[in-house]
């Protein structure tokens, strides 16, 4: 396949950015798009120009450090995968791609292609985990988990952090990672204790950043590679307002 | 308690509990509506109770401020919601994730609105602002009112404003294909099982509303 690359190029964060057009040719259909990704910056090497900064890391879809927004979607042309999942047989031959980074507020452009997610950071530490002293480790059956409860739980830590969702949203909002972390927790006995205050300084943390409100499009779900359900951000909400009427 | 309305969550209950109560209103509204098709006396009688019934008297400033507080908060919601993007993407292809409507509430909520300052301008004004002193009286079951079907009736004689209103039933309806569940979902009365059907629900209360509203200018055109 010979293919148009329209790469957003930008050489900091404060930089203005613009779009460079490459070629990259005889690709094989069976190419993963970061390996394609990196034949064009071999590339541009041979040509002494300086290669595409883009985040990746483990390949295989569960690392969550693989962004992009290709052809105007979030990891590409294909629902529930990675970038790094996305292949170019999801392409035409001779067709012009457009790959720009993810476009947020709280998701500053470091270089190219790359983005700064700490702002997710930044909303676990505000309560995305539970209080626990150190000392023995716990039986491993001491606390009784109902199976649909452990089942929901664990569904919802499937969430990479890779912050598709933000890239999707028209309002760049954060609830469905954010409603992935709440729910995680509020599921399991062990995260029930502090529940409320997690709800409360989770969303508190999530404004503070610059993050949207949540309109309820569903297009979350749909881009998120993890296929994180909208329920979660229903738990949310019902933690949160549950949370401040009982304050 | 006190900050909940300063957060993202809280600021979207607003926006849910306002938007419920109008969903409310506007079956009663269509309930009136309906006694079109069924005689002008009828219609007539429901109109006149609406007017001078003292629970509903309660309701109509609530019913305006229901209004204000939605739009309020649509705009200070849609303004954030604008400002966490500040670049935008050169391409977007979000029809594949997501409904249009779902897309451009704030686009829908501004044309319900523009249909309804017409609306206000076309009935409410005359009836209640200017005192109703040009429209005849009926008597109906002893009582004498208005004949506000006879206000009705000459409007829709002119086909531009049937089309208006059809139009504007069509907006409504756009915003409320989305708008049903969205307000379960906010209050978090929402989970995998119940989504599927708050959405047959709320597509069955959309099309109610919107064929509803949209039947009665289209039935005046028809009878001429
Ligand atoms: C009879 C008229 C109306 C009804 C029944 C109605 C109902 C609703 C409901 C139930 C919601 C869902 C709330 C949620 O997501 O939790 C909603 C959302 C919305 N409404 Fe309305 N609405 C009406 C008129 C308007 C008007 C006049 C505007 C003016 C701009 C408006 C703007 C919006 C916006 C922007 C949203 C989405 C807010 C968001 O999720 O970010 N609506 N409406
Ligand atoms: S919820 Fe899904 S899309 Fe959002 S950060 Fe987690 S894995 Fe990525
Ligand atoms: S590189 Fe790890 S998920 Fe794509």
């Amino acid at each position: 396949m010979d293919l148009t690359l329209k790469v957003w190029r930008q050489a900091n964060a404060t930089a203005k950015g613009k779009f460079e057009q490459y070629k990259v040719n005889d690709i094989s259909p069976d190419t993963s798009f970061l390996e394609m990704m990196d034949v064009m910056n071999e590339n541009l090497i041979q040509q002494g120009v300086e290669p595409v900064a883009f985040d990746h890391d483990c390949r295989e879809g569960i690392c969550g450090m693989c962004s992009l927004f290709v052809n105007g979607r979030a990891h590409g042309p294909d629902d529930d995968i990675t970038t790094c999942q996305l292949h170019m047989r999801k392409f035409k031959d001779g067709e012009t791609i457009t790959i720009e980074p993810w476009r947020a507020a709280a998701f500053p452009v470091i270089k190219d292609l790359m983005v700064d997610r700490a702002a997710f950071d930044k909303i676990l530490q505000a309560g995305g985990f539970v209080s626990v002293n150190t000392g023995g480790v716990p039986d491993a059956n001491a606390i009784p988990i109902g199976k649909a409860e452990a089942d929901e739980a664990m569904d919802a830590a499937t969430c990479i952090g890779c912050g598709a969702c933000v890239a999707t949203c028209k309002n760049s909002s954060a609830m469905l990672f954010v409603s992935a972390k709440v729910s995680q927790l509020a599921l399991l006995p062990q995260g029930k204790i502090e529940a409320k205050r997690r709800a409360k300084n989770m969303l508190a943390k999530m404004d503070e950043m610059g993050f949207g409100s949540c309109s309820n499009t569903g297009a979350c779900e749909v881009e998120c590679p993890k296929g994180i359900s909208l329920a979660h951000i229903a738990r949310f909400n019902r933690e949160f307002i549950k949370a401040k009427f009982n304050d | 308690m006190s900050s909940i309305f300063s957060a993202s969550i809280g600021k979207k209950l607003i926006m849910s509990i306002s938007g419920l109560f109008l969903i409310v209103f506007l079956l009663v509204h269509l309930g009136i509506n309906l006694l079109m098709l069924v005689s002008a006396d009828a219609y007539n009688a429901g109109a006149h109770f609406m007017a001078t019934n003292p629970a509903i008297k309660i309701m109509e400033p609530l019913l305006a401020l229901g209004f204000v507080i939605h739009i309020l908060y649509a705009t200070i919601l849609t303004l954030q919601n604008q400002k966490a993007r500040p670049e935008n993407y050169s391409t977007v292809n979000q029809s594949e994730s997501s409904t249009w409507p779902s897309r451009n509430m704030y686009v829908l909520g501004g044309l319900v609105l523009t249909f309804l300052v017409i609306h206000i301008i076309n009935f409410y004004w005359k009836i209640k602002v200017l005192g109703g002193h040009d429209i005849p009286s009926v008597i109906v079951d002893g009582v004498e009112m208005h004949d506000t079907y006879w206000l009705v009736a000459g409007l829709f004689k002119f086909w531009w404003f049937d089309v208006i209103y059809v139009i504007g039933a069509i907006f409504l309806g756009l915003h409320l294909s989305h708008a049903f569940w969205s307000a379960f979902q906010t209050l978090g009365l929402s989970n995998i099982v119940w989504r599927k059907r708050l959405h047959v629900i709320g597509q069955i209360y959309t099309y109610l509303i919107a064929i509803g509203f949209a039947i009665i200018p289209i039935y005046f055109l028809i009878t001429g």
